[in-house]
C-alpha cells in the first residue's frame, strides 16, 4: 500500500518533470510553428476573412468607388426583386446545372470505367480524354467558336454528310445553351474521370467475381456494384460540379457573350458587369450574397440526397 | 468465353476511339486551320488537309497584338503563383503537419473551410482591399489618394499566394513522413526551421512537383480576375489578350487559332512531357473528402 503510493508519487513527480520540460519545449517549437504560418495567416486575414466581412457589410451600402459611400439598408435587396436579369440568369443557369452536373456524373464515371479496362493502349485514351482539361476555358471557347460556326464550322460541315442542317448554334438561344454545356462539359469530364478511376481501384475485386458467379451481366455490374460503391466519390464530384456550374462565367463571356438576349448570361457574369463595368459595387455585393447562399443551399442539399440513400 | 472476350475488346476500341476524336479533335482543327491558306479554311465541303502550309496567321496575329508581352506576362505570374504557393504552402503544411501549437486545429480548420466559400463573393471587396493597399500605389496611410495595388501584378499574385488548397495538399504529404528524423535533429541542436528547410522539404519534391504543376496550370489558364484588375494594356495576360483578339477580329479564324494554339501549346507541353504529375494532382483532389 505504502510501496505503491511511494512509486505513484514517483511517477507524478516524473510526469510533472517531463510536462514541464515538454511544456518550455512546445513554447520553442510553436514560436517556429507561428513564424512558419505567418504568411499564409496575414495573407489570409487580407484577402479572405476582411473580404468576407466587407462583402456583407458592402452589400447594405450604395458603394460605387466615385462618390461617397452610404448606408442604404435593405434598399439592395429590395431591388434584386426587380432585377430582372438577375433572375433570368438565375433561371440560366438553373437550367444550365441541370443538364451540365448529372452528364457530367454519367459522362466522366462511364470515361472511368473505360479507361480502367485491362486492354491495350488504354493510358492513351487516359491520355486524350484528360488533355482538355488542361487547356482554358478561354482557348477552349475559342476553338469551339469557331468549329461551331453555322456555314464553315466543323460541326456543321460534318452534319451535312449525314443530311442534317445544323442550327446556327451560337445564335439560337437553345442551341447557344446547349454549346455553352457542351464546351464546359469538353474541358471538365477529364478531371473528373481520374477522381472516379481512384475511386474504381478501390473497389474490392471479389464483388465483381461473385457478380460474375452469378451470371450479372456487365451493364448490371455498373449499375449495382460499380456506382454503388462509388457514392462517396459521387458526392464529391456532384458537389464540385454544382459549385464549378453555379458560378460560371469564361465560357459565357467568350463562346456567347452572354447571348443571344442574354440566355446565356451566367449569374457571375451578371454580378461582373454591375459591379466593375457599372461599377455598382454595393448593389454588386448583395447580387454576389444572394448567389453565395444559392451555392451553400444546393451544397446542402446534394449532401442530404447522397447521403439519406444510404 | 473467347468470343465474349474479343466483342467487349470490339466495343472497347470502338468507343474509346470514337470519344477520343470528339476530345482532341478541337486541337487538331485549330492547328490545322492556323496553318491553312484564307481561302481553305472557309470553303464548303470542308477541307482537311491544307494545300501549303503557311505560317501567315501566325505573323498577322503576332504583328497586330503583342502576344509576346502576354505570353511574357503570364509565365511571370504563372511562376510567381507557383514560387508562392510552393514556399508559404510547404511552410505553413509543415507546420500543421509536424509541429505542436495552440490553435492548431483550430485554425487548420478555418483554412479549410475557407475552401468552400464560393470565390465570387469576396471578389469585389479583393478588388476594394488592393485598390485601398496603404502606401501603394499613390495612396496615403489610410489607402486613400491612389489606385493602391490595382493594375500591378501584384493584385493577381498575392490573393492567390498562400492558397487553402497548397497547405492542405502540403500537410497531408507532410503527415506521410516520420517523426523520427525530427526528434533526431533536435537532439542535435537543429533550428526548428532548418529542420524544415534542410531535412523535410527536400523529401517532399515529388508534391512540390505536382503542386507546382497545378498552381502553374491554374494561374496561366485564369481569365476573370486578371481581366478584373488588370487594366493597362501592357499588363494583359494571354487569356485577356486572347480574348480581346478575337473580339476585335470577329471572323479572322485563321490569326485567331494561330493565336489560340501558341497559348494551348505551353500546358499541353508540359502536360505532355509530366503527364504523372497531373494525373496525382487530380487523384488527390478526389481524397481531400
Amino acid at each position: 500500500m505504502k510501496l505503491s503510493n511511494i512509486g505513484r508519487a514517483q511517477e507524478s513527480t516524473l510526469s510533472l518533470g517531463s510536462a514541464s520540460k515538454k511544456s518550455g519545449f512546445n513554447r520553442y517549437q510553436s514560436r517556429a510553428a507561428y513564424f512558419l504560418i505567418a504568411p499564409t495567416l496575414i495573407l489570409f486575414v487580407i484577402f479572405m476573412v476582411i473580404p468576407i466581412g466587407m462583402a456583407i457589410f458592402l452589400s447594405f451600402t450604395n458603394y460605387d468607388i466615385i462618390s461617397t459611400m452610404s448606408w442604404v439598408g435593405l434598399d439592395n435587396f429590395k431591388r434584386l426583386m426587380d432585377d430582372a436579369i438577375l433572375w433570368q440568369t438565375f433561371r440560366n443557369v438553373g437550367l444550365l446545372t441541370l443538364f451540365y452536373v448529372p452528364l457530367m456524373i454519367i459522362i466522366s464515371l462511364l470515361l472511368a470505367v473505360l479507361v480502367t479496362q485491362p486492354f491495350r493502349g488504354v493510358t492513351l485514351f487516359r491520355l486524350a480524354f484528360y488533355m482538355p482539361t488542361v487547356t482554358s476555358a478561354v482557348a477552349a471557347s475559342i476553338v469551339w467558336l469557331w468549329m461551331l460556326n453555322s456555314e464553315y464550322g466543323i460541326v456543321n460541315q460534318l452534319l451535312k454528310y449525314v443530311g442534317i442542317t445544323g442550327p446556327a448554334w451560337l445564335s439560337e438561344s437553345g442551341p447557344a445553351m446547349a454549346s455553352v454545356i457542351a464546351v464546359t462539359l469538353w474541358l471538365g469530364v477529364g478531371g473528373n474521370m481520374i477522381i472516379y478511376m481512384a475511386g474504381i481501384k478501390g473497389i474490392p475485386a471479389q464483388l465483381y467475381e461473385a457478380a460474375r458467379i452469378d451470371g450479372a451481366s456487365a451493364f448490371k455490374q455498373l449499375i449495382h456494384i460499380t456506382f454503388p460503391m462509388l457514392r462517396p466519390t459521387t458526392l464529391l464530384v456532384s458537389t464540385m460540379t454544382i459549385i464549378g456550374a453555379l458560378q460560371i462565367f469564361d465560357q459565357a463571356y467568350v463562346l456567347t457573350q452572354g447571348g443571344p438576349a442574354n440566355s446565356t448570361k451566367t449569374i457571375v457574369y451578371h454580378i461582373y458587369t454591375t459591379g466593375f463595368e457599372q461599377l455598382q459595387m454595393g448593389f454588386a455585393s448583395a447580387q454576389a450574397l444572394v448567389l453565395t447562399l444559392t451555392i451553400l443551399i444546393f451544397t446542402a442539399i446534394n449532401f442530404k440526397i447522397n447521403q439519406s440513400k444510404d | 468465353m473467347k468470343k465474349d472476350q474479343n466483342l467487349k475488346k470490339l466495343l472497347f476500341y470502338t468507343i474509346s476511339s470514337a470519344i477520343a476524336v470528339v476530345m482532341v479533335m478541337p486541337f487538331i482543327w485549330s492547328l490545322l486551320t492556323s496553318i491553312k491558306p484564307d481561302a481553305e479554311i472557309f470553303k464548303i465541303p470542308l477541307q482537311w488537309l491544307p494545300s501549303t502550309i503557311t505560317f501567315d496567321h501566325y505573323i498577322e496575329a503576332f504583328e497586330s497584338v503583342p502576344f509576346g508581352r502576354y505570353l511574357f506576362n503570364s509565365f511571370y505570374l504563372a511562376i510567381m503563383g507557383v514560387l508562392f504557393n510552393l514556399l508559404f504552402g510547404s511552410m505553413s503544411g509543415y507546420a500543421f503537419a509536424k509541429l505542436k501549437f495552440k490553435g492548431r486545429n483550430v485554425i487548420f480548420a478555418v483554412l479549410l473551410a475557407a475552401m468552400m466559400i464560393p470565390g465570387v463573393v469576396v471578389m469585389i471587396p479583393q478588388y476594394i482591399v488592393l485598390n485601398n493597399m496603404p502606401l501603394m500605389g499613390g495612396n496615403d496611410i489610410l489607402g486613400q489618394g491612389g489606385h493602391g495595388l490595382l493594375n500591378n501584378f501584384w493584385a493577381v499574385i498575392l490573393p492567390g499566394a498562400a492558397g487553402s488548397f497548397a497547405v492542405f495538399f502540403m500537410r497531408q504529404f507532410f503527415l506521410t513522413l516520420p517523426d523520427e528524423y525530427m526528434e533526431s535533429a533536435r537532439i542535435d541542436g537543429c533550428s526548428e526551421f532548418r529542420i524544415y528547410w534542410n531535412l523535410y522539404l527536400p523529401l517532399t519534391k515529388p508534391a512540390l512537383a505536382t503542386l507546382g504543376i497545378f498552381t502553374f496550370q491554374a494561374g496561366w489558364n485564369s481569365f476573370l480576375w486578371p481581366l478584373i484588375v488588370l487594366n493597362d494594356r501592357s499588363l494583359y495576360t494571354v487569356q485577356i489578350g486572347l480574348q480581346a483578339f478575337t473580339f476585335d477580329k470577329q471572323t479572322a479564324y485563321g490569326p485567331m487559332m494561330a493565336a489560340t494554339v501558341v497559348i494551348i501549346l505551353p500546358v499541353i507541353a508540359i502536360f505532355m512531357y509530366l503527364q504523372k504529375y497531373f494525373i496525382e494532382g487530380a487523384n488527390f483532389s478526389g481524397i481531400k473528402s
